[in-house]
């Protein structure tokens, strides 16, 4: 993510020039002059936003006064290259594009390198999740076009009709190799993971338990005065969750349900104190680690719409923005995050200032819908360019596909395996 | 917790009125404020208390935002009902969600678009013999000073079938009238029994929570009212309230037999066949999943009829059955909170955090549970037998469809969740280039270029997929009212100064 404060008198230029990028509200030009996303064959997802937070008063519940914080742009782009090679790339391509963009920002000028400038304006993440690591765009075009010849084929093929799965695996075999052949339908093979990302990739595997281990003796002893701590902050941290103004709520709903697939966007600040700090650190750690190294790819939970979220904190660790793409509407979001993994919403986001009440961190909270609904609606960021590589398929398509593809590349299906194989097709 | 209180309630949620074979709406606009408001403080709305012997003939009324508006509530009191509510059914961005666009746009609706200026709606029902009357007295001599009638729904009776010709009404969800169910909770068999709150506000839904509607300060004006539940000192302007969705469903009974016969060579018992798998029910309303042996809390049937509801898609993981794109099956795939039904805490814990089931297709739905409707549609225009149909055309058709309505506490949750994550998705149960074999609009999504294709799975084969159906249904209007419980009307049909001061 790259993150820059906005010059207050370049404001509405800036949100021209965004809106130059889209062809109507929520639906991006591909091709757009300013940053032509479709020419970046390893960016899955793109947005850029104007950081506008109508909630930083909230802090005032807290007796907080807290200057007027200025609007930031953020860029964020999810990619198969490190990020440093994706600027270099994205420098390249859309320079003159993220010129005119960046000039809206405080501290661009006319001489201003803008590869370095991009670099200094990077701003980390603290979680990140990711569907399917290692999962490339390239592999997801490829397994796409596999899917629709194998669907083409199928329709004109009646003699698979009628024979058994395993037979069915075989001749579509034999068919995907001719096609590949005749040079119809390209399957890359992956290419080999650095091994720089392998060492890093274990050190990180290690470190966390590690220094949880290290801690752990300090942590057993402060762990009763942090939940006692914990739950007199439940019982008096204020909710807030007034119902969100119509109009805001069509405006946000303008940008929403073009496609398939969704963004999502939200900022907030943090309730003051070291006890929700730690939280929040601790549970967006335990996040993070456990959707690099535990969960099941394809999975956050229960939940298995979602291609990419991320944390960042801004300002300090004072407020903290959430972004992520997920499938079908922000309605059936909120829904299955409620109801399949609520007790990870909680965890997460009752460090946010106003979020409904929760009881041991974990429960209560969003089981208390029409609050939950409205905070979250409240603290939603319209998002001006949002842009997708593949914009028809989601998450479940991605992981048919490549069960699709896999199960190609086994030569022999046993009955049951060949049954299940046919019943993705 | 308070008791339902039945007299306060309108009686369309809890009766139907399926006797009363003879129903009209009239699409109104205030005229007059305060001549519309004495038609509604004495209007002979119809409620939901039991009587015996039942009545021959009721009224319902439901009002939209606007018309909430233009009879002096105010607007701070209007802030308070749900955003969709007030938003209404035209909205652009809700025309998305719900697949209205294109054939289905607003802009050409013969009701409820842009600028169409709807306040209220008033329902007759009635069995034949009084209903003419009926209508006369409900309305009263203050009737035209008091309202524009900008348009009436007439309705047709086709005896429990759809126009396709499929029985319907078949399933609906029993409402837990004396508030037993224990709420919240975690279901692991499905039910068909809902809490109160899911369909009447002022009560507790399956949250165990209470939804959106305006609570009032004590006053005079406001003394009429229940008291809030969850809000001491509060008066409840929801309570024994109900959102009421009206659609009115244009279907092109022709074009669906002609299509399904065309699939299948023209046989009429084949067609059948077809078209029962893309309702996912037999014309008669028989399921195609078996029937099975336990009960399912919430079915029961009355003696002498038939057992077409006590089923589940448990035992057909695969589809093969019943298709995952069938219409029954996307409105309401009878799932429960945890697809793997764990036993203990420990395969809760593991399936919560993503270590449970993983075959491609599981746990893809949402809990049923909480996207649940009431539905009261009935169908307009002449019927048109499968048989009749299928032959060609003599010179054009009369338009007939379905007035749908349905009744829910939280149209984004329930209606709304219903029409755009199930009915209309393309990617339903792990689906591709598919929508609702009844109700789709077959409009094409930026990256899907396909959305009229319908698939029926085979077990161990490959699965037969059938393109390029037409859309059936066309959408010629509709909007969001909210249907007051009987105080509420009252204190809507009282003049303005006493509810200002």
């Amino acid at each position: 993510m790259v993150l820059a404060p906005i010059v207050p008198a370049r404001e509405e230029e800036l949100r021209r020039l965004l809106a130059s990028m889209n062809d109507g509200p929520g639906r991006v030009n591909a091709n757009n002059a300013l940053i032509p996303f479709a020419k970046f064959n390893n960016l899955h997802f793109a947005r850029l936003l104007i950081l506008d937070d109508k909630t930083t008063a909230d802090a005032r519940v807290y007796g907080l006064r807290r200057k007027p914080y200025p609007l930031y742009l953020a860029f964020l782009g999810d990619v198969d290259s490190g990020e440093n090679d994706f600027l270099k790339d994205l420098a390249k391509a859309a320079f003159n594009g993220l010129r005119k963009l960046f000039s809206c920002c405080e501290g661009f000028s006319d001489d201003s390198n803008l590869l370095n400038w991009m670099k200094a304006h990077r701003k980390p993440s603290i979680a990140n999740y990711v569907n399917w690591p290692g999962r490339t765009v390239r592999r997801i075009r490829e397994e796409a076009a596999l899917q629709e010849a194998l669907e083409r084929h199928l329709s004109k093929e009646c003699s698979l009709w009628d024979i058994s799965p395993r037979e069915i695996h075989v001749k579509l075999a034999q068919f995907v190799n001719e096609e590949k052949t005749s040079g119809r339908l390209t399957l890359s093979d992956e290419s080999p993971t650095p091994p720089g990302w392998w060492i890093r990739n274990l050190l990180h595997l290690v470190a966390m338990p590690l220094l949880v281990l290290l801690l752990s003796p300090l942590l057993v002893v402060i762990a009763p005065f942090y939940l006692i701590r914990l739950r007199m902050l439940e019982r008096t941290d204020p909710e807030l969750c007034p119902t969100v103004d119509q109009a805001y709520t069509e405006e946000l709903s303008l940008g929403e349900d073009h496609y398939v697939t969704n963004q999502f966007s939200a900022m907030g600040s943090l309730k003051p104190g070291p006890v929700r700090l730690l939280t929040t650190i601790g549970v967006l750690s335990t996040v993070n680690y456990a959707a690099r190294h535990i969960v099941r790819p394809g999975r956050l939970g229960r939940i298995r719409t979602i291609h990419f979220a991320r944390w960042v904190f801004l300002d300090g660790t004072k407020r903290m923005i959430f972004c992520s793409n997920y499938d079908g509407s922000v309605e059936s979001y909120m829904d299955d995050f409620i109801n399949k993994t609520g007790f990870g919403l909680n965890a997460v986001f009752s460090n946010g200032i106003g979020y409904p009440t929760t009881n041991w961190l974990v429960m209560d909270g969003c089981g208390d819908e029409r609050k939950y609904v409205e905070f979250l609606r409240r603290h939603t960021l319209p998002t001006q360019v949002w842009y997708k590589a593949y914009p028809g398929l989601t998450a479940i398509d991605l992981e048919r596909n490549g069960r699709i593809r896999k199960g190609l590349e086994i030569s022999s299906l046993s009955d049951q395996e060949a049954t299940e194989w046919v019943a993705l097709l | 917790m308070s008791e339902f209180d039945a007299a306060d309630a309108q009686g369309l949620l809890r009766f139907g009125y399926k006797k009363m074979t003879k129903a009209s709406y009239a699409l109104l606009r205030v005229k007059h404020v305060a001549a519309a408001q004495a038609w509604l403080h004495s209007a002979p709305v119809t409620t939901a208390v039991e009587m015996n012997p039942p009545p021959t003939a009721a009224l319902q009324v439901a009002f939209t935002a606007p018309g909430l508006l233009a009879l002096g509530v105010r607007e701070s009191v209007i802030a308070e009902f749900s955003h969709e509510f007030r938003g209404g059914m035209a909205q652009e961005s809700r025309s998305r969600q719900l697949g209205d666009v294109d054939d289905n746009a607003p802009e050409n609706w013969s009701w409820g678009g842009p600028a169409y200026g709807l306040h209220l709606v008033v329902m007759f029902f009635g069995e034949p013999e009084p209903y003419e009357a009926f209508v006369q007295t409900s309305k009263g001599p203050g009737w035209n000073d008091a309202f524009d009638t900008l348009a009436c729904l007439y309705t047709s009776d086709f005896g429990g079938v759809e126009p396709f010709g499929f029985t319907d009404g078949v399933s609906q969800p029993e409402i837990d009238w004396e508030q037993q169910r224990k709420t919240p909770c975690t279901q692991l068999d499905y039910t068909n029994s809902a809490s109160l709150g899911e369909f009447l506000l002022g009560y507790r839904n399956e949250y165990g929570k209470y939804t959106d509607r305006p609570l009032l300060d004590i006053s005079p004006a406001s003394a009429g009212l229940p008291p809030a539940e969850d809000a001491p000192g509060k008066k409840d302007l929801g309570r024994n309230g109900t959102y009421l969705v009206m659609r009115q469903l244009q279907q092109d009974v022709r074009m669906f037999w002609q299509f399904v016969g065309q699939q299948v060579g023209g046989d009429i018992a084949k067609a059948e066949k077809l078209a029962a798998a893309m309702v996912g029910r037999t014309r008669a309303g028989d399921p195609l999943e078996p029937i099975q042996e336990q009960p399912i809390a919430g079915i029961r049937v009355k003696p002498g009829e038939r057992e077409q509801n006590r089923f589940t898609f448990d035992q057909d993981p695969t589809g093969s059955r019943c298709p995952f794109g069938a219409h029954v099956r996307r409105a309401n795939p009878r799932n429960t909170d945890f697809p793997d039904r764990p036993g203990n805490v420990w395969r809760k814990l593991i399936t919560m955090l993503g270590f449970g089931p993983k075959g491609f297709r599981d746990d893809l739905t949402s809990s049923v549970r909480f996207h649940r409707i009431v539905r009261r549609g009935r169908e307009y225009g002449t019927q048109l037998t499968p048989e009749e149909a299928l032959a060609p055309a003599r010179g054009s058709d009369p338009e007939r469809g379905l007035h749908f309505m349905c009744l829910n506490a939280n149209i984004a949750r329930q209606f709304e969740f219903l029409q755009n994550a199930w009915i209309n998705s393309t990617k339903f149960s792990g689906l591709v280039d598919e929508s609702d074999p009844l109700l789709g609009n077959r409009a094409p999504i930026p990256g899907c270029p396909v959305t009229n294709d319908f698939t029926i799975q085979k077990s161990g084969a490959v699965r037969r997929r059938f393109s390029g159906m037409p859309q059936f249904i066309k959408v010629r209007g509709g909007a969001y009212f909210f249907m007051p419980g009987i105080k509420a009307l009252r204190y809507f049909g009282q003049v303005e100064e006493s509810r200002v001061s």
